[in-house]
């Protein structure tokens, strides 16, 4: 089934009556996403896109017995969905809002820690294009089209990096069991690791895709893992060589601040561990066509 | 979001942190008069300007005379500061920071950041100050106190207690040491400051701690909650390549090369630079246009680019998603005509409506080369740059 989100699985969009939610609840229910429903606070018991919606995330649950949660909450008040989604049992949030503060993710992720490992919620981004199961369902606001359904997975920072990696692949002919956004944030949900271990475990997936990029220390974290545990190729580009030091590069957490963070000593780096590495951004298709061959 | 070291220790001294009297000059006539202030025999003229390293760069003079605040004064005023952190073309110094000296028994370095790998803030102390940190932990590695906070409680005292014995201060000076240390965290966490940098923070001969040099910075994300400390923000710090983006509400960060960059997606655009690089071009800019571009934003965005002197050529790239290709054609088309523009311009467009986008661009007869890739797009607009008149008179 790829990984986290498959045509089954039950998705309840937050802040789904405002104009972007929406507009992606509806792309996302066109192309086969089982969206069961919405939250806004106050307008509980309305339809919307002929879904109910509902005044809080555990009603919701209660309903529809929604497991994903995708939120289109504005930043100054993502982190109090992503919360409320923890608390109400949901499985798994995909945030999208670009501009928390890092705070707020602070105070998030010590929130979630409350909860016992295994009924802790899965968080991804935030400040991420979502997740994708191509052919069968996504939960955020990439373009579906791009993405050719087959057995290499994609995790990755950058929404439209990751588009561009996508496209290239399917001119190659290759496809995708699931890509998912950790997000351009320097304190985020899920790290590279933790979906890198899933996709090793994902009987669907064959081999993967890195798209990383300049700051913080997950890059260095992932390959770690690669070298010590995975069994499946993986591929790697890490934008941003050109990048000067202390600069921040659109995302809050593309900066170099430290050793191991600039984009030619993470390319060192997972290197070492094994990896291949997408010597640049056009060369995507043929480097993961060679890989996967 | 920077701000200036008397800023910060205002900032500080309101959470219970010592600091030096001194008081802001704009001229030397004011710098003089600050002295008669403050009274005392010697003073420290200090250049207000967003960098560290100030005084190898002459920003910081010991003054003891009046005469000597004049002249260090009307140095400093007007003029660039260049240290390894403004970059070659340095800072303007538009105002003075004119303090009692201070009598120094012991420098500390007390810093309180947010790591990304604990996802928490960090404390980082060590009694070998007035160093840069990164001159510490690579001289006196040992020396240095980390201390991690729980933000479920916050900093507690007994961490404040422990960082101040750990440092070798006299017991009679730990409970005004770890006042000190709780005043910064919680300045640091009521402000949503993601940086503070005490360096040094002093011991003087009297026994006191005092906070010599102060470096705060803000997480931007945050601001909204925090009016005031937007009120800080002075521009005139800042890149004007910059501030005229940010005013327009686009992500642009000012870079040393020639050829223009217009993208959207943070990482598609560094991608775009690095790609710019290896055809063997050197990007002018970091631009994000950012999700659903209008046409008016796409021009706002040429208007930025072309707001470098430096710029050449451009290049546009767009993945499109939740934007549109044909809005962001519209767009080219608005800037290229209202514009005028006369510089080599090349368009790849790929993603959502990507044939009636590339269609506007054929039917408007505008001379707008178009590529259907990442590579080929890098390769045209380094080779269109190479072909402009003063690309080849640097090359011969």
């Amino acid at each position: 089934m790829a990984i986290i989100i498959d045509k089954d699985t039950r998705v309840l969009v937050t802040g789904i009556t405002g104009r972007i939610g929406s507009f992606h609840a509806q792309d996302m229910i066109n192309h086969g996403t089982n969206v069961v429903g919405g939250v806004t606070p106050g307008k509980g018991g309305t339809k919307h896109l002929g879904l109910p919606v509902f005044n809080t995330v555990k009603g919701a649950v209660a309903e529809t017995g929604a497991e994903l949660v995708v939120s289109f909450v504005p930043p100054p008040f993502a982190a109090d969905s992503i919360m409320e989604a923890a608390d109400a049992g949901i499985k798994t949030c995909v945030c999208i809002a670009d501009g928390i503060p890092a705070q707020d993710m602070i105070d998030v992720k010590r929130y979630m820690r409350r909860y016992k490992a295994e009924k802790r919620m899965r968080l991804i981004g935030p400040n991420c294009a979502g997740i994708i199961t191509p052919g069968q369902a996504f939960a955020g606001l990439m373009p579906p089209s791009i993405y050719k359904p087959g057995r290499v997975g994609i995790v990755g920072r950058s929404g439209t990096l990751g588009y561009e990696a996508a496209s290239q692949m399917s001119a190659h002919g290759i496809g995708v069991s699931s890509s998912i956004g950790i997000g351009g944030d320097p304190i985020n949900g899920s790290s590279f690791k933790d979906i890198l271990e899933l996709f090793e475990a994902d009987p669907d997936t064959d081999a993967v895709v890195l798209v990383g990029e300049i700051g913080g220390p997950q890059e260095a974290e992932a390959a770690e893992y690669i070298r010590d545990h995975m069994t499946k190729p993986v591929a790697a580009y890490i934008a941003g060589l050109s990048a000067p030091k202390g600069r921040r590069m659109g995302h809050a957490g593309a900066i170099v601040s430290a050793f191991g963070e600039s984009a030619q000593e993470k390319v060192d780096i997972l290197k070492q561990a094994g990896v291949t590495i997408v010597p640049t951004p056009s060369s995507f298709g043929e480097v993961v066509e060679k890989m996967v061959a | 979001m920077d701000i200036h070291e008397f800023q910060a220790k205002e900032l500080l001294s309101g959470f219970g942190v010592n600091i030096p009297r001194g008081g802001i000059a704009y001229s030397p006539e004011q710098a003089v008069y600050r002295c008669s202030e403050l009274s005392g025999k010697s003073w420290v003229v200090k250049a207000q300007i967003h960098s560290g390293a100030r005084g190898k760069a002459g920003g910081v003079r010991i003054c003891k005379s009046e005469e000597e605040v004049w002249d260090a004064a009307s140095w400093m005023l007007g003029r660039k500061l260049v240290t390894h952190q403004t970059g070659p073309q340095g800072k303007l110094v538009g105002r003075l920071y004119i303090e009692e000296a201070t009598d120094i028994a012991q420098e500390i370095y007390l810093g309180f950041v947010m790591d990304r790998k604990l996802e928490r803030v960090v404390v980082v102390a060590s009694a070998q100050g007035g160093m840069e940190i990164e001159e510490i932990s690579e001289s006196e590695p040992d020396s240095i106190i980390r201390s991690v906070v729980d933000p479920a409680v916050g900093m507690q005292n007994f961490q404040a207690r422990e960082i101040a014995f750990s440092l070798g201060l006299d017991p009679a000076l730990i409970n005004q040491a770890a006042k000190t240390i709780m005043g910064c965290y919680r300045m640091m966490w009521e402000t949503d400051a993601n940086m503070v940098e005490i360096n040094p923070l002093v011991v003087t001969a009297s026994n006191e701690i005092v906070a010599l040099d102060a470096k705060v910075s803000f997480d931007e994300n945050a601001l909204f909650r925090h009016p005031h400390i937007s009120e800080l923000r002075d521009k005139s710090q800042e890149d004007p390549r910059e501030t005229y983006a940010g005013d327009r509400g686009l992500n642009y960060i000012g870079l040393d090369g020639k050829i223009g960059c217009i993208v959207n997606g943070a990482g598609l655009a560094m991608a775009t630079l690095d790609m710019i690089k290896m055809a063997g071009g050197e990007p002018a800019n970091f631009l994000d246009v950012g999700g659903g571009a209008s046409p008016e934003r796409v021009l706002q965005s040429f208007k930025s680019v072309l707001n470098d002197p430096n710029v050449e050529a451009i290049l546009v790239n767009i993945f499109a998603g939740i934007n549109r290709c044909d809005w962001i054609a519209e767009g080219v088309i608005l800037a290229v005509k209202e514009l005028d523009l006369k510089l080599p311009l090349v368009v790849r467009l790929s993603g959502t409506n990507v044939d009636e986008g590339m269609k506007l661009l054929a039917d408007s007869g505008l001379d707008i080369e178009t590529a259907s890739s990442l590579a080929e797009a890098a390769d045209k607009v380094v080779a269109a740059w190479r072909a402009t008149d003063s690309a080849y008179a640097e090359a011969s």
